[in-house]
């Protein structure tokens, strides 16, 4: 029976491009690497850090070969270079070098442009690791812990592609910039993440799969944009990130839908049909739906901000350039350089949100926000058939993209979760109807409490339908470490 | 009447929308719509591909059905439909077939190799989901030999061959444990071309060489038997017919902590050589957790003796025994299991264990005595723990 290693690692660092052979690049790296581990080791809690974690390692980027489930301590996790396979003869899909070869080196005239992108996507990356810190110490399962632990590990690996891009095509540049995405830190006062967002702790689990199913969203749209990049090297990196960001969508979606099951479960366990009957549902050990829709308002528009300015020259410029293309560009059937097509952007005009024509270009921002907005949308309708199959009379509904804005032209305006804009003293007067309270918050919190026995789940959140790579109900994901 | 067929289909309750696998497959045989993301049963080849893709284990999902639902059928449903009857002229499994087995020789076949089990077999909970049928009589696929090794020592009383088969690209999706049902060339005394005969692959799922998906026998040569002597006499770059994979219940477990308990003679090590390479081959150098009593008449005629000597005791720990052997007492499998019976009155009690037994059916009456003599000193039932074991499918018997 033979020797089986699937994968050769001819470096310390796992990859598929050659590391071995470009000893610059693997020296610049190698060298960044301990101030990775210390970054990890620094923020996980220790006891996270020595317990076996039941966790999927990209080996190879073939569709086979790219989901081993194994036990690893993640200080050891195989974080490594893994682009998509190289597409023969691909060409610039978009803009105005479009059909040209894609670049394999940085083009020169684009080179700050490009730079800026990659800095940009690289510090949400560990952004939202530092985000998550201590959401272990109160996991409501096992199960919850593993995919908690996935999403940072991958994170952590995304962190280390943009690195890699950094280091290899922008030279001294591009070193210190991999540096600093290990000096900012999330929550900063003195060298905070670069993106608001990010600066936020995530301070309980409705908040983390809700941050998944919604900010992580607005990453998955942004690496799809980035997916399309005539930067040849850029564009394979994002495509394989995106395949693992699907399990952070997946993550966020079965979450909540676990949450909201857990609700209609006790409800109906104990006869309340009434879903605004706050206090009483509360009692249950779950939480209510309308705390639940409040949880889906802030977290929907912080991500809505994350897609910034509708009509931007930045954005023009950077799909004129060909750096960055649409959603899904290759399936859309229009001549990819957008000269004269318009696009409709809305607008505040005389104290009215009106919709108007705008050159296409300019609202590339725009349509990518309104793709995210349609997939958002198929999450939220399948939680809204569990509710109707339960019998309650609810529905989540996704707010107007007017409401709790901070960027764009709806943040200057005040507007209800319906769209109608209202003024200051009714916005102040309802707002503890459409966002999370202090006290909604501080109820949450009192749920949160670890539940670590293999099989069991916490009062507030249902078990998973499926296991994890189809384990049994009471697999121990996680092997915890007890100091 | 078309021949029933397996369809893949994706559980819309559980697919979260990321299109990772419409995005992955190699053909574009999946596609969506505002609702769901559905699989094209005319353009799916089962590669497989987009299984591992998946986050949410939703698209492993499989139906036999009479006539394959449509894409707009596909598209309409909240939940997945029940695996309706089928009335098949091929049943899928041994678990489908009715007792005397007579709509289908290979189902017939496989249930009576299972008898010894006493009672209907069920799969491993954690298991992956076979494939069963893809290919039958008239739609056999064609193989193509890559090698054709003798394993017993050429002075050796017996003749047993590793048999390497290639599917030319084709999928031939076999799980360890399933079986693959081999067509002698000619025709029988009716002028009808033979039925198939069955072996076990003896190579793991993702191929005898890893990611190459292609599938290695363990056959033994019978004086006067038709398929083994063709199957022996091949040689490098010969075609073969092949159907399959066969076999829904004697599968391993997908758990890595769950522990195997192997029982073999002779070509019964097939399966055992597909288990033991797929956890080679997941667990790497940790612990196994696999035993395995193997018995032959003689080193040089126990197949796979050199490799299996090389394999770490932690990863298998092996009993190789030994019934033929100048001046030492005969020794079979059941006497060295009484031997260590701490070790298998362990295991047996271990509700994590899962039993194989493969080999002869003249193997079958001695293990179980010893199986029974061994949980009586642990004033349990063996008959008791036995059906018990079955339910949970945790006990298989594949004897011939």
């Amino acid at each position: 029976m033979a020797d089986t290693l699937d994968v050769s690692y001819d470096t310390r660092i796992p990859n598929n491009v050659g590391l071995g052979q470009d000893r610059k690049v693997l020296k610049a790296l190698e060298k960044w690497h301990p101030g990775y581990i210390d970054w990890w080791n620094k923020l996980i809690p220790q006891n996270f850090q020595d317990s076996m974690v039941y966790l999927r390692t990209a080996v190879s980027v073939d569709p086979k070969g790219w989901a081993k489930f194994d036990y690893v301590k993640m200080p050891d996790y195989r974080w490594g270079v893994l682009l998509a396979p190289k597409v023969e003869d691909r060409l610039i899909p978009c803009g105005e070098h479009m059909g040209k070869p894609a670049w394999q080196e940085v083009p020169g005239e684009y080179r700050n442009m490009l730079k800026r992108l990659i800095v940009i996507q690289g510090d949400t990356e560990p952004g939202s690791v530092e985000q998550q810190r201590f959401l272990g110490l109160t996991a409501p399962s096992l199960y919850d812990l593993r995919n908690l632990f996935q999403v940072n590990v991958e994170e952590g690996r995304h962190l280390w592609a943009m690195v890699y891009l950094l280091q290899k095509y922008f030279g001294k540049d591009g070193r210190e910039e991999a540096d600093d995405l290990l000096r900012r830190s999330s929550g900063s006062e003195e060298a905070p993440r670069m993106l608001g967002a990010f600066n936020e702790e995530t301070p309980d689990w409705l908040s983390f799969f809700m941050f998944t199913y919604f900010t992580d969203r607005d990453g998955k749209m942004q690496l799809e944009s980035l997916a399309q990049s005539g930067f040849d090297p850029l564009s394979r990196t994002c495509r394989f990130m995106i395949t693992e960001e699907a399990h952070h969508m997946f993550v966020g979606e079965t979450g909540v839908g676990r949450v909201v099951q857990a609700t209609l479960d006790a409800m109906n366990k104990a006869g309340i049909t009434d879903p605004n009957n706050i206090g009483n549902v509360r009692d249950l050990g779950v939480i209510d739906l309308p705390t639940i829709q409040k949880k889906l308002n802030l977290h929907y528009t912080l991500s809505l901000d994350l897609f910034g300015q509708e009509v931007s020259t930045n954005a023009a410029n950077a799909f004129n350039a060909g750096i960055k293309g649409r959603y899904m560009e290759h399936r859309i059937d229009d001549d990819h350089q957008l000269g004269d097509s318009v696009y409709n952007v809305s607008n505040i005009v005389d104290g009215k949100i009106v919709t108007q024509e705008v050159p296409a270009l300019t609202a590339v921002n725009m349509r990518l926000r309104d793709d995210y907005v349609r997939d958002a949308a198929g999450g939220v309708g399948r939680w809204n058939k569990a509710i109707k199959k339960a019998g309650i009379d609810f529905e989540l509904v996704v707010p107007h993209e007017a409401f709790h804005r901070q960027i764009g032209v709806f943040a200057a305006i005040k507007a209800d979760p319906q769209g109608n804009i209202i003024t200051e003293e009714e916005w102040q007067g309802s707002v503890d109807d459409w966002l999370p309270t202090k006290d909604d918050g501080a109820f949450v919190q009192s749920l949160m409490k670890p539940c670590y026995e293999p099989g069991k789940y916490a009062s507030w959140i249902a078990a998973p339908k499926m296991g994890i790579d189809n384990q049994p109900g009471d697999f121990e994901y996680v092997q915890l470490h007890m100091a | 009447m078309s021949h029933p067929l397996k369809q893949h289909l994706i559980d819309p309750e559980i697919c979260i929308r990321c299109h990772t696998c419409e995005n992955t497959c190699p053909i574009q045989a999946i596609e969506h719509n505002d609702d769901n993301v559905v699989v094209d049963a005319s353009k799916c080849n089962f590669c497989m591909d987009c299984i591992p893709v998946c986050p949410t284990g939703s698209i492993d999902e499989w139906r036999v059905v009479e006539a394959p639902y449509s894409l707009e059928e596909q598209y309409e449903w909240d939940e997945l439909p029940e695996q309706g009857d089928v009335t098949l002229d091929d049943a899928p499994s041994d678990e489908q077939s009715n007792d005397e087995g007579d709509a289908d020789p290979v189902a017939a076949l496989l249930a009576e190799a299972h008898k010894g089990a006493g009672g209907k077999a069920r799969a491993p909970a954690s298991a992956a989901k076979p494939t069963i049928n893809l290919y039958n009589l008239s739609n056999a696929v064609e193989a193509v030999v890559q090698g054709n090794y003798r394993l017993t020592a050429e002075g050796a009383d017996t003749d047993v061959r590793h048999i390497i088969l290639d599917f030319q690209g084709k999928p031939f999706p076999v799980l360890e444990g399933q079986s693959l049902g081999i067509i002698a060339p000619g025709t029988n005394e009716k002028g009808r071309p033979h039925l198939p005969r069955l072996y076990s692959a003896s190579s793991p799922r993702d191929g005898e060489r890893p990611g190459y998906h292609n599938v290695s026998l363990t056959v033994k040569r019978d004086e006067g038997g038709l398929c083994s002597n063709f199957l022996c006499d091949l040689k490098k770059g010969d075609k073969v017919d092949v159907t399959g994979p066969f076999g829904a219940t004697f599968l391993m477990p997908s758990d890595p902590a769950a522990r195997l308990l192997m029982i073999c003679t002779g070509t019964g090590s097939a399966p055992m050589r597909a288990f033991t390479m797929a956890r080679e081959r997941t667990v790497g150098a940790r612990e196994g957790g696999m035993v395995m009593f193997f018995g032959a008449r003689t080193p040089d005629s126990l197949p796979y003796f050199g490799p299996l000597k090389k394999m770490p005791e932690k990863l298998l720990h092996k009993h190789l025994v030994f019934s033929r052997e100048p001046d030492q007492p005969k020794e079979y499998v059941q006497d060295r299991m009484r031997a260590e019976e701490e070790l298998v009155a362990e295991m047996l009690q271990d509700p994590n264990t899962y039993i194989y037994i493969c080999g002869l059916k003249a193997m079958e009456q001695g293990v179980e005595e010893a199986l029974n003599n061994i949980t009586e000193s642990t004033g349990e039932s063996w008959q008791a723990l036995r059906d018990t074991m079955r339910e949970d499918g945790r006990y298989h018997v594949e004897t011939y």
